[in-house]
């Protein structure tokens, strides 16, 4: 990608925040685990803030597919 | 006689014949008498023959007892890590392993239909060592090897065909009861080693738990003999079109044998998915249909991940599988318990001839606990990550591998197996903290990094010259050693020291011409590092003080 997203890694303890994320699930229902992690994006959305930087990833993640 | 007959099956004719061994009437059947041995080791898995043979390199006598009288059959280890071989080279092992076994670096990830790999990882972070990363070799060489050190070691012996019935933990001592073809008998020990495996009668005679999680999976595991120009590297796919949904892994062993595992999920049917036709036909779907194999062994497995709370239980002391289980995929089982005895070995030493306290025990449990610890949660990340347990989890795991195909990042979320790695010690209380300025590299409790020296103008490595005792590293800018360095440690607990320079001149000390130790240590003239015998640091300092390496090495014994 050529736009202003960073791609390089940049969680510097992949293992611990990734069973983090997947634990955060835990116990909740389909529904209940869609809206945390739609608040997780939204958070996270403000956080970065730069607009260019939150279409670029809206635009991948939809070329790329749902599959 | 099966030692697993429970896990899988062979055919006869592809079967790999594996030594048995002879069993003698121990002379204690006749006698009546209970010999009493410094230390019994119970299971002579690879856990029980390295404590032997590690033992007798520090002198004390101990007898293994086998209840079984042949080496490991069945898909077991394969994987041995480079600290493994750097431990049994101490033992004397490694040279025969590195020969026979296939030795590899890397690990490549698939995803899907793609042919090429989403990514590619190399385990050597540290080049110039006397090891890889891992050779493959299967589990019963290793223990073959092990078992032929047997004769050149007289301070211990194997029994086999010497079942452990009975044992009672005394305060003085341990008594075992012994039961064999030609009769019962008892003998008694200062200290009981029980490595008799992740099922440990031992542990059940105590009534101690061993807890933690199954993993609700299956996987079908083959081992095949055929010619094929494969690479020697770790290779696993996620989702592969020859095992849609699921996880599969080849993995070449010595003798032109092959690791193939299949994931094949929870709610199968164990009986049919065993059934030849429906092996061979997941075989053919990955390899094609005109290469010609033979089976070594098949089976089916379940994974679990479980420890005891406490290995070190009065005179009763777990090592390996008995003392804690884990999954295979980071390949921490084996390597995990050799580095058990690593640690276990000469405190049990330095406690039998009353140089250390018994507490220094405890520093067992504290070190080997947290070591745990650490395999278990590595290996358990990494079957999660295989077998997703919900929906949601199954979400981010399709996405992490979508985006690895893209993403550098995404690449590290990725897990396929964390391979074994030594645990680092941190917070032990036998280290002792750092108090001058040193790059975190080598940093108390970490296992020595190797590198390349010469001695007397001849090439060698770094940690050949360690292990087995205590030793005082210093580093000097011009090869010689002043005295007082020289003059740590007592009769009872001897300091070796050796002398570390960067130039030629040095006597009989280590050159170290291409200053890697230097670089790895983070070292300069007068640098003084005190290395346990496992070639753990204990402590380290920019200048040597007599007084603080006594205190190091009271610490570093439980003193
Ligand atoms: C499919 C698979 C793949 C694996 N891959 C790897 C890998 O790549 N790398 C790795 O490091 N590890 C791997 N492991 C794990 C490895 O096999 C074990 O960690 C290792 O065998 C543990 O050694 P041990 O000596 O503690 O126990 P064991 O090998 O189980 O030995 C225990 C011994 O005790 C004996 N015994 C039992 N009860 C008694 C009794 N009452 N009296 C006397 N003797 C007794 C048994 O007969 C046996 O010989 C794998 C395991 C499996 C199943």
């Amino acid at each position: 990608m050529a736009g202003k997203l960073r791609t390089e890694p940049g969680v510097d303890n992949p293992d611990d925040f990734y069973a983090r994320l997947i634990d955060l699930h835990e116990g909740l229902s389909s529904e209940e685990s869609h809206k945390i992690n739609a608040k997780v994006i939204l958070m996270l959305a403000n956080h970065v803030g730069d607009t260019e930087v939150l279409y670029e990833v809206l635009e991948y993640v939809r070329e790329k597919g749902t599959g | 006689m099966a030692k697993y007959g429970d896990t899988g099956s062979a055919k006869p004719t592809g079967r790999q014949a594996r030594r048995t061994y002879e069993f003698v009437k121990p002379a204690e059947i006749d006698s009546g008498e209970t010999t009493h041995f410094p230390v019994i080791i119970a299971g002579g898995g690879p856990i029980g023959l390295a404590t032997a043979i590690d033992l007798s390199h520090h002198g004390v006598q101990s007898v293994v007892l086998e209840k079984h009288n042949s080496v490991s059959d069945g898909s077991r280890a394969i994987c041995w890590a480079k600290r493994t071989l750097e431990i049994l080279d101490r033992l004397g092992a490694s040279e025969r392993m590195v020969d026979k076994g296939v030795v590899w670096n890397q690990g490549w990830v698939y995803f899907g239909e793609e042919t090429e790999p989403i990514y590619k990882f190399d385990l050597l972070s540290d080049k110039e060592q006397k090891f890889p990363a891992f050779i493959n070799l299967q589990q019963f060489y290793a223990e073959e090897y092990l078992i032929d050190l047997f004769p050149s070691h007289p301070e211990t012996e194997i029994r086999c065909q010497n079942e452990v019935v009975g044992v009672d933990n005394g305060e003085d001592k341990v008594t075992v009861t012994v039961k064999t073809p030609a009769g019962s008998y008892k003998t008694s020990c200062d200290y009981l080693v029980a490595a008799d495996g992740h099922r440990s009668p031992i542990r059940n005679m105590l009534g101690l738990d061993f807890t933690g999680r199954v993993f609700e999976d299956n996987f079908l595991i083959a081992d095949v003999r055929m010619k094929a120009d494969f690479p020697a590297i770790r290779r696993f796919w996620f989702d592969p079109p020859f095992n849609p949904g699921q996880t599969s892994l080849i993995h070449k062993q010595a003798d032109d044998v092959w690791r193939i595992d299949f994931q094949v999920g929870w709610d199968i049917d164990r009986e049919e998915v065993m059934k030849k036709a429906n092996v061979d036909a997941k075989i053919r779907a990955f390899l094609g249909s005109d290469l010609e194999f033979e089976y070594e062994w098949v089976s089916l497995y379940t994974f679990k991940c479980c420890r005891m709370k406490k290995f070190v239980h009065d005179r009763i002391i777990f090592a390996g599988d008995s003392a804690h289980l884990v999954s295979p995929f980071g390949a921490r089982g084996a390597n995990g318990g050799i580095q058990d005895v690593d640690n276990l070995v000469w405190k049990l030493d330095l406690v039998l001839k009353g140089v250390a306290p018994p507490r220094l025990l405890n520093s067992y449990d504290d070190e080997r606990i947290l070591a745990a610890e650490e395999n278990v949660l590595n290996s358990s990340r990494s079957t999660d990550f295989m077998t997703p347990k919900s929906k949601v989890s199954l979400a981010f795991r399709n996405a992490t591998l979508e985006l690895a195909k893209d993403f550098e990042f995404a690449r590290k979320f990725v897990n396929p197996g964390r391979l074994s790695t030594p645990s680092a010690l941190d917070g032990s209380p036998l280290n002792t903290p750092d108090e001058d300025e040193f790059s975190d590299k080598q940093r108390p409790g970490l296992p020595c990094l190797d590198a390349p020296v010469s001695i007397n103008g001849a090439d060698d490595w770094f940690l050949n010259q360690l292990g087995n005792r205590f030793t005082g590293i210093y580093f000097s800018d011009n090869g010689t050693t002043p005295e007082k360095i020289k003059a740590v440690g007592s009769v009872q607990l001897p300091v070796d020291t050796l002398t570390v320079t960067k130039t030629k001149t040095g006597g009989d000390s280590i050159i170290d011409a291409k200053g890697l130790l230097h670089q790895h240590y983070d070292a300069q003239p007068g640098t003084y590092y005190l290395i346990r015998p496992d070639q753990h640091v204990s402590a380290r300092w920019r200048e040597f003080d007599r007084d603080k390496v006594s205190k190091a090495l009271a610490r570093a014994t439980g003193r």
